[in-house]
């Protein structure tokens, strides 16, 4: 049988020969290498500056754009569509709506305009809260040139166009391809990791890295994504405790077992606090074993605040260290909305962003002090986990993802009010110490986390 | 939707604005707002009113309600300013006056539409507002007597011009 090729086959044949050598070599060369020697080039920096200085651009072709069409822009932090108030205790309002002269009085007072307080802020929550904007993508000034992020994509301009369509080429056709060979690899515990990082071409610039967890202790960090752990593993070894997955997930917690210690429960055991208290304090009391991570949120929150910490992992009266960790989201959001997109399609959308840059810092260990009680402790570690990170501190639960807000809470409302209409002098000493600046300061003496 | 945005005096930005916040209340994708998406705002859901205001948004008997209609009612509480009113003097009032916020807070007590509060609708916001801890009686005195003070036609229920000069002391403030 004759072979009939033609030369133009050959040619072709070699070059792809020579082309997908030259691949290997550099992924070997700049990844693997650098993976497991734990050396950086350096290119990634390179790359994240050039990167934002094409964004920059893009974001004042957009805006001049908008200008010529005599539009605005829209930004996600324009307010004036309520002039929201400062918030200020629910007796201050009512006072400041009633007026002056009518403080004098001392009977029981009621007046029809007190209505106009919860209609007020009733109507504010409705336009804007502090809540449910946590568990959503965070919105960006400037355009990264994913469409994704964006909600004023239109064709503003050809260069524009070519830039964002050779942005997608470069994403899907070079990048992902490439994480994806990268991603699959070893299972070596650090080299695994470090790989992951460059896989996912995360810059993390770590602070203060004296104050790391050691032995014995408990890390607790604010929670974004699954991410956190790869990029807190990273820089060292960790116990993880969670709830045991099915699926991807699953199969990659048993893997992890079978390296070093972690603690899985099975969700039915998650209700019974004494037994999760109970093996946490057991590994905790080896000092052999690698500090536990532990995310008190209890649920991915979208980086722009942390919220309430739920008081388990704080009654057990070890060394807490703290750590922050915030995303650039300039880059890619890494947010996962576990309610809109499952693992896989999460993952598929990390790989193809830009780059994941984020800082971690280590705060200095605390301890519980006498006389706080756990909720107390929780709320002195997430205050200062917010404060290093430039987060908002919230009280808020972040199970209101899914659940709905208790009744309490509203009762809590309706006492404060029923106190402006009949509270007299003995009930004054009590106004003060319980109310708490805002309706929800009376939230943190109760327990919202009851229950979880 | 062009029509209707110059009525409402909101700018092109703040409409956007409107529409993503729409958008992400909206969970079942459907472009319409049921009652339960309001419920899902945490600090709406513990507003002892929550329940009221959400109806409002609500037309006459209907369960859903479409970005038009979200926007209008929002719109009745968008800040006054001063350079709109010279701009056009002789069209109709605009939506975000302050007779208008007035006439949304009056019928968040005039639950069926006959123009009046009579004295159990206005027991019955009172008691949404305090919840259980002032006792019936307290509260129907209370009741008693601001009906007494507002009513000046003695029909023993408070018109919406009688509401208007019992809140007289609001709308000398810039809360409004």
């Amino acid at each position: 049988m004759a072979w009939f090729t033609f030369p133009a086959d050959n040619l072709l044949c070699r070059c792809l020969g020579i082309s997908i050598t030259v691949w290997f070599t550099l992924l070997f060369v700049f990844i693997i290498m650098p993976a497991v020697l734990g050396v950086s080039f350096g290119i990634r920096s390179f790359y994240m500056r050039t990167l934002l200085k094409i964004f920059e651009w893009a974001t004042l072709r957009m805006e001049l754009g908008a200008k010529e069409k005599n539009q605005e822009l829209y930004k996600p932090y324009t307010n004036g569509i309520i002039a929201k108030e400062p918030p200020s205790s629910l007796q201050q309002e009512i006072q400041e709506l009633r007026g002056s002269a009518n403080s004098l009085r001392s009977e029981p007072e009621f007046e029809m305009a007190d209505i106009f307080y919860f209609c007020r802020r009733g109507v504010e929550s409705i336009v804007d809260d502090e809540v449910t904007k946590r568990f959503s993508a965070q919105e960006l000034k400037s355009w990264n040139l994913l469409t994704r992020s964006n909600y004023n994509f239109r064709h503003i301009s050809l260069r524009l166009t070519v830039l964002w369509g050779l942005g997608i080429l470069i994403r899907y056709g070079v990048l992902l391809p490439l994480r994806l060979r990268s991603y699959l690899s070893e299972k070596v515990h650090l080299m695994c990791y470090r790989i992951c990082v460059r896989a996912l071409t995360a810059i993390i610039t770590y602070h203060n890295r004296e104050n790391k967890p050691k032995n014995g202790g408990i890390c607790v960090a604010n929670h974004t994504t699954p991410i956190d752990v790869i990029i807190l593993a990273n820089d060292g070894c960790y116990s993880l405790v969670g709830q045991v997955h099915g699926g991807l997930m699953g199969m990659v917690q048993r893997a992890m077992v079978k390296s070093s210690s972690h603690i899985w429960f099975e969700r039915s055991e998650v209700k019974d606090r004494h037994l999760v208290a109970k093996r946490l304090g057991d590994h905790v009391a080896d000092k052999t074993k690698q500090p536990i991570l532990v995310f008190p949120e209890g649920t991915c929150i979208n980086n722009t605040s942390v919220m309430m910490f739920k008081k388990g992992s704080f009654e057990i009266g070890c060394t807490v260290y703290p750590v922050a960790i915030k995303y650039d989201p300039r880059f890619g959001d890494a947010f996962w909305n576990s309610s809109k997109f499952g693992m896989v399609s999460y993952l598929l959308r990390m790989m193809s962003s830009w780059a994941i840059v984020c800082s971690v810092w280590y705060l200095p260990p605390m301890n519980r002090e006498e006389g706080e009680d756990a909720v107390q402790f929780a709320n002195r570690v997430k205050a200062a986990i917010a404060a290093q990170g430039g987060l908002v501190d919230l009280i808020w639960d972040g199970g209101l993802k899914r659940a709905k807000v208790k009744d309490v809470f509203k009762e809590e409302q309706q006492k404060l009010y029923s106190k402006v209409l009949v509270g007299d002098s003995e009930d004054q000493m009590e106004d003060k110490r319980s109310e708490d600046g805002t309706p929800e300061g009376d939230e943190s003496s109760k327990d919202p986390a009851e229950g979880q | 939707l062009g029509g209707s945005c110059a009525n409402l005096l909101l700018s092109h930005s703040q409409i956007t604005r409107l529409y993503s916040r729409f958008t992400s209340l909206d969970k079942g994708e459907n472009g319409t707002l049921s009652r339960e998406d309001f419920q899902r705002i945490p600090e709406l859901a513990i507003n002892p009113l929550g329940d009221r205001i959400i109806n409002a948004f609500f037309p006459e008997g209907e369960d859903q309600v479409n970005f038009r209609g979200f926007m209008r009612t929002l719109a009745h509480f968008r800040p006054i300013e001063d350079n709109e009113k010279s701009k056009n003097p002789t069209a109709s009032e605009p939506l975000n006056s302050r007779t208008n916020k007035l006439l949304f807070a009056f019928r968040l007590y005039d639950l069926d539409r006959d123009d009046k509060i009579s004295r159990d609708e206005l027991l019955q916001v009172l008691r949404m507002m305090v919840g259980v801890n002032i006792s019936d009686e307290q509260l129907g005195s209370i009741a008693d007597r601001t009906i007494q003070e507002a009513d000046t036609n003695g029909d023993n229920s408070i018109s919406f011009n009688e509401f208007i000069k019992a809140s007289f002391v609001l709308t000398l403030h810039t809360l409004l």
